[in-house]
């Protein structure tokens, strides 16, 4: 048994071979004004010539593209070729999708985050299909003796109006491989896009819909031992001393190694190390504080009055602003540390051979994978390989590389091929959450209910810089601190999917609710004043395009029919994130005393849509996300150790909890900005902002399901 | 140990393992059928749902030596060509985005239309809501359902 992923690489390889002199393409990716080469099949088979990107056309008239990034489920497996596709007038039907394994020397940002892959690859995956189609029409206007100019394409063929001539492909594959690429390529008028923009299928449904080997929980390799891992249970504490003799003696068990503070459980079965693992008896000495979440909010309070702050951004005066204000509005909003929960948990598997080293498993970060190896092994990175598979979920988890880490010290320790599995319980309980941040905003309205002073302090506990303070309101202000205060801990942070704006953008966008309302101004009209001040008469530097941000606040308030619906609450929420710009309405209504969250309104300009179909689910599902978390997401600490560990104390929202979510995309022909994280940020504001409308209550805390007025809600 | 005789997907199989091992494992580990999910262990998410004679059960809590004679289907098996009308539906409404629930989803949507041919939407939500989706494709899911129905005679 292998991976999908592995049999589909040997397949690309095979289909190249046979295919023997089509077309194949590759691209320096590290230059994108470098010309493109052409090569034939022998060239890829024997690895002797550099390039970034492949596409290869077979005589057959297949075509194959392979899509470096890790696909974690944001549909990068289906938008990258279909981006080659459009601009090489393919035939969608004959396009095979395969997963490049980590090759740094080829390929460049092979990384899932940042929502940045597509506004990285825009442009070399549009030069690499046009290129390709420039050459088939060179090569068949020299075959039929007519200008390249007259030849037209379009669903893999070839046509010559005037003499009636046409042809695939495929038939002219092998001869244009032997032309030499232009270095300079004209590409489609965007206006005339017959694929991008359209709903394209992910394109593993099939295999995803009958259970085929994708994910790195499915790899098997002959031979492989399975290794469960015992960390410490609380953040804090390190290894003493380790009792794993009942442990050795269990059935199926093959050894019980150590390494740094975990002690590794290596066996013939996932079952039986986890039942070995339960009978190790480990003592632990405490190494740092064991904090509990009463010391984070003493933490907090303490650093939010006397930390010694890091000033992010400062304009004006603050302090005069405050002084002659007519009306000072201030709020504290919190929020916990969350797990990712992927709904795969952390996996990875590793072979340290003698002669180098194999790692294949889920990661957003292949290449952090492979450093982590060669540090613990020693081997220069040539000697490792890293095969990517498909992932469930990643949320930013995987972007840390502590799972491929323990698989390859297991595997050294026990000289065999091994796969680290972690339990639901060690994936939530096991660190790298979103940090806990308590944010305390003031505003300072003059007497017309301008807002002339505005302060920002975010205190983290493990959170680096908690704001975002070149985001809005920003520029917008002519008085303006943003300052922040870290607390170090031994709970372990990471990035969660929209890292820091998770938070931060439903509690500013809550918070200039409360402003708006004190200045007795609709909450849209109060935003929209602020941007063309931004825009007219800027408060030092303006880091987002005001305009792109109009445009979505006045497309959600006119596809909402903001304040028009009779028995709707309404709240509004915006935010600029990974380059992108999405507003959201939230709509509350109140049914036999109780509020409902009904729908969820969002404009979103995310540049052009490549494909609709995954990029409105990548909308619903960020939004899903985010009120869902916002909602019931919570974990809290007990001397070290989270009181949560599993989904029965851990709540993620489930399908009966769903607003319906309505998304609207702005046309605005811009080229792609990110997609996989924007949604997110703006979800929690929206929904406090309209819970409020509805209650009178504000809900200044995630999640909103310990706060008193949010009882009753659903 | 002992050695366990299962029918799964209409074929025989059998697994030399302790009766306390969950079903799942027993797919996953012995018997290479990985199409069953892990995801939680504890019969919370819903990724590990196969049918036992046709009924959806978790597999996650369901020790391999309480099977008995019970005919065992799993995603792989739940039709030959992968064509079942909620395999169909799952693909029509492009259902997935990580993937990693579908086949629990997909599972616990066939069980129930088997039972339930023509739902309600309340029905529907009532059915599906035990199974998570951490992508938060509920909308699809629930839409894929009403469309299965549609192709389910």
């Amino acid at each position: 048994m292998s991976t999908i992923n592995q049999a589909s690489r040997r397949d690309f390889m095979k289909i190249a071979a046979a295919a023997g002199g089509g077309l194949f393409l590759g691209f320096n990716w590290s230059d994108s004004k470098a010309a493109p080469v052409v090569v034939d099949a022998k060239h890829i088979a024997a690895g002797s010539v550099k390039f970034n990107s492949y596409l290869s056309i077979g005589s057959d008239n297949s075509i194959t593209i392979v899509s470096p990034n890790p696909e974690i489920g944001q549909g990068i497996k289906t938008a990258f070729p279909l981006v080659v596709a459009e601009e090489l007038d393919a035939d969608w039907k004959l396009v095979k999708t395969v997963q490049g394994n980590l090759d740094t020397a080829h390929f460049e940002r092979q990384v899932t985050g940042g929502s940045g892959a597509v506004p990285h690859s825009w442009e070399r995956l549009r030069k690499a299909g046009a290129t390709a189609r420039h050459l088939l029409i060179n090569a068949a206007a020299a075959k039929w003796g007519v200008p390249a100019s007259e030849i037209t394409t379009a669903d893999s063929k070839l046509f010559h109006k005037a003499s009636g001539k046409s042809a695939s492909y495929g038939e002219f594959a092998e001869a244009a491989g032997k032309l030499t690429a232009p270095g300079d390529i004209k590409l489609k008028d965007e206006k005339t896009f017959k694929l991008i923009g359209q709903s394209v299928r992910n394109v593993d449904n099939k295999n995803i819909a009958t259970g085929k080997p994708l994910f790195g929980l499915d790899f098997y390799r002959e031979g492989m031992l399975f290794a469960l891992i015992q960390r410490p249970k609380a953040f804090g504490l390190k290894l003493k001393s380790v009792d794993s003799a009942a442990a050795k003696a269990m059935p199926g068990i093959v050894d019980v190694v150590t390494f740094e503070n975990s002690v590794a459980v290596v066996g013939k079965s996932t079952w039986q190390c986890k039942k070995a693992k339960d009978a190790l008896k480990i003592e632990y000495e405490k190494a740092a504080e064991l904090e509990s979440s009463e010391d984070h909010n003493r933490i907090f309070s303490n650093l939010m009055d006397n930390g010694e702050a890091t000033v992010r951004r400062k304009n004006g005066d603050v302090e005069a602003a405050f002084k002659s204000a007519a009306k000072v509005i201030k709020a504290e909003y919190q929020c916990p540390f969350l797990p990712h929960s992927p709904l795969e948990p952390m996996n990875f598997f590793a072979h340290v051979r003698e002669d180098g080293v194999e790692l294949v498993g889920p990661t957003q970060t292949p290449d952090r994978a492979r450093g982590e190896a060669a540090k613990i092994t020693g081997f220069p990175p040539e000697k490792i390989t890293v095969e990517i598979t498909r992932q469930g979920g990643g949320f930013g988890r995987r972007l840390s590389a502590d799972f491929a880490i323990e698989a390859v010290h297991v595997s050294k320790l026990v000289k065999a091929p091994v796969k680290v599995i972690w339990t639901r319980e060690d994936d939530m309980t096991g660190g790298t959450y979103r940090p806990a941040v308590r944010y305390r905003f003031e505003a300072a309205l003059d007497k017309n209910g301008e807002m002339i002073g505005y302060k920002l302090r975010g205190v983290g506990i493990n959170s680096g810089n908690p704001t975002r303070e070149d985001n809005f309101p920003s520029g917008s202000v002519d008085n303006l601190l943003i300052d922040s205060v870290e607390h170090k801990s031994a709970i372990t942070t990471g990035p969660w999917r929209a890292p820091i704006t998770n938070f931060l953008a439903y509690a500013e966008q809550s918070f200039i609710d409360e402003v708006a309302e004190a200045a007795g101004k609709d909450p849209i009209e109060f935003r929209l004043a602020l941007l063309e001040k931004a825009k007219k008469s800027p408060a030092g530097e303006v880091k987002y395009d005001v305009d792109r941000m109009i445009a979505v606040i006045k497309l959600a308030a006119e596809k909402s029919n903001w304040g028009k619906k009779k028995g709707v609450h309404q709240g509004f929420s915006v935010y600029f994130s990974h380059r992108s710009y999405v507003a959201q309405v939230g709509e509350v209504v109140v049914e036999k005393g109780k509020p409902t969250l009904k729908n969820i309104i969002a404009a979103v300009d995310c540049g052009i849509v490549i494909n609709k179909s995954g990029s409105l689910q990548q909308v619903r599902g960020g939004v899903v996300d985010g009120i869902g978390h916002a909602m019931f997401g919570n974990m809290t600490f007990k001397g070290g150790a989270p009181d949560q560990s599993n989904f029965n104390g851990f709540r993620l929202i489930r399908m009966n909890e769903i607003p319906e979510v309505d998304v609207h995309f702005v046309d605005n022909g811009i080229s792609p900005t990110g997609l996989g994280e924007p949604a997110l940020p703006p979800a929690g504001g929206a929904v406090a902002n309209a819970f409020y409308k509805a209650t009178k209550q504000r809900l200044r805390n995630q999640p909103f399901i310990n706060e008193e007025a949010f009882k009753g809600i659903s | 140990m002992a050695l366990f005789k299962l029918t799964i997907n209409n074929r025989a199989y059998s697994a030399e393992v302790e009766g306390d091992t969950p079903l799942l494992w027993v797919l996953r580990d012995n018997l290479g059928l990985v199409g069953t999910k892990y995801g939680c262990g504890i019969a919370q998410c819903g990724a590990c749902t196969v049918h036992l004679d046709g009924k959806a059960v978790r597999s996650c809590v369901l020790p391999v030596s309480s099977v008995g004679k019970a005919k065992v289907t799993t995603i792989e098996g739940l039709s030959e060509k992968g064509d079942h009308p909620v395999q169909k539906a799952w693909d029509e409404v492009d259902v997935a985005q990580c993937g990693y629930c579908q086949a629990g989803q997909i599972m616990t949507a066939a069980a129930f239309l088997k039972e339930k041919p023509k739902p309600t939407e309340e029905e529907i939500v009532g059915a599906m809501s035990g199974n998570l989706c951490r992508c938060g494709t509920y909308h699809r899911i629930r839409e894929a359902v009403k469309v299965a129905a549609t192709k389910t005679n």
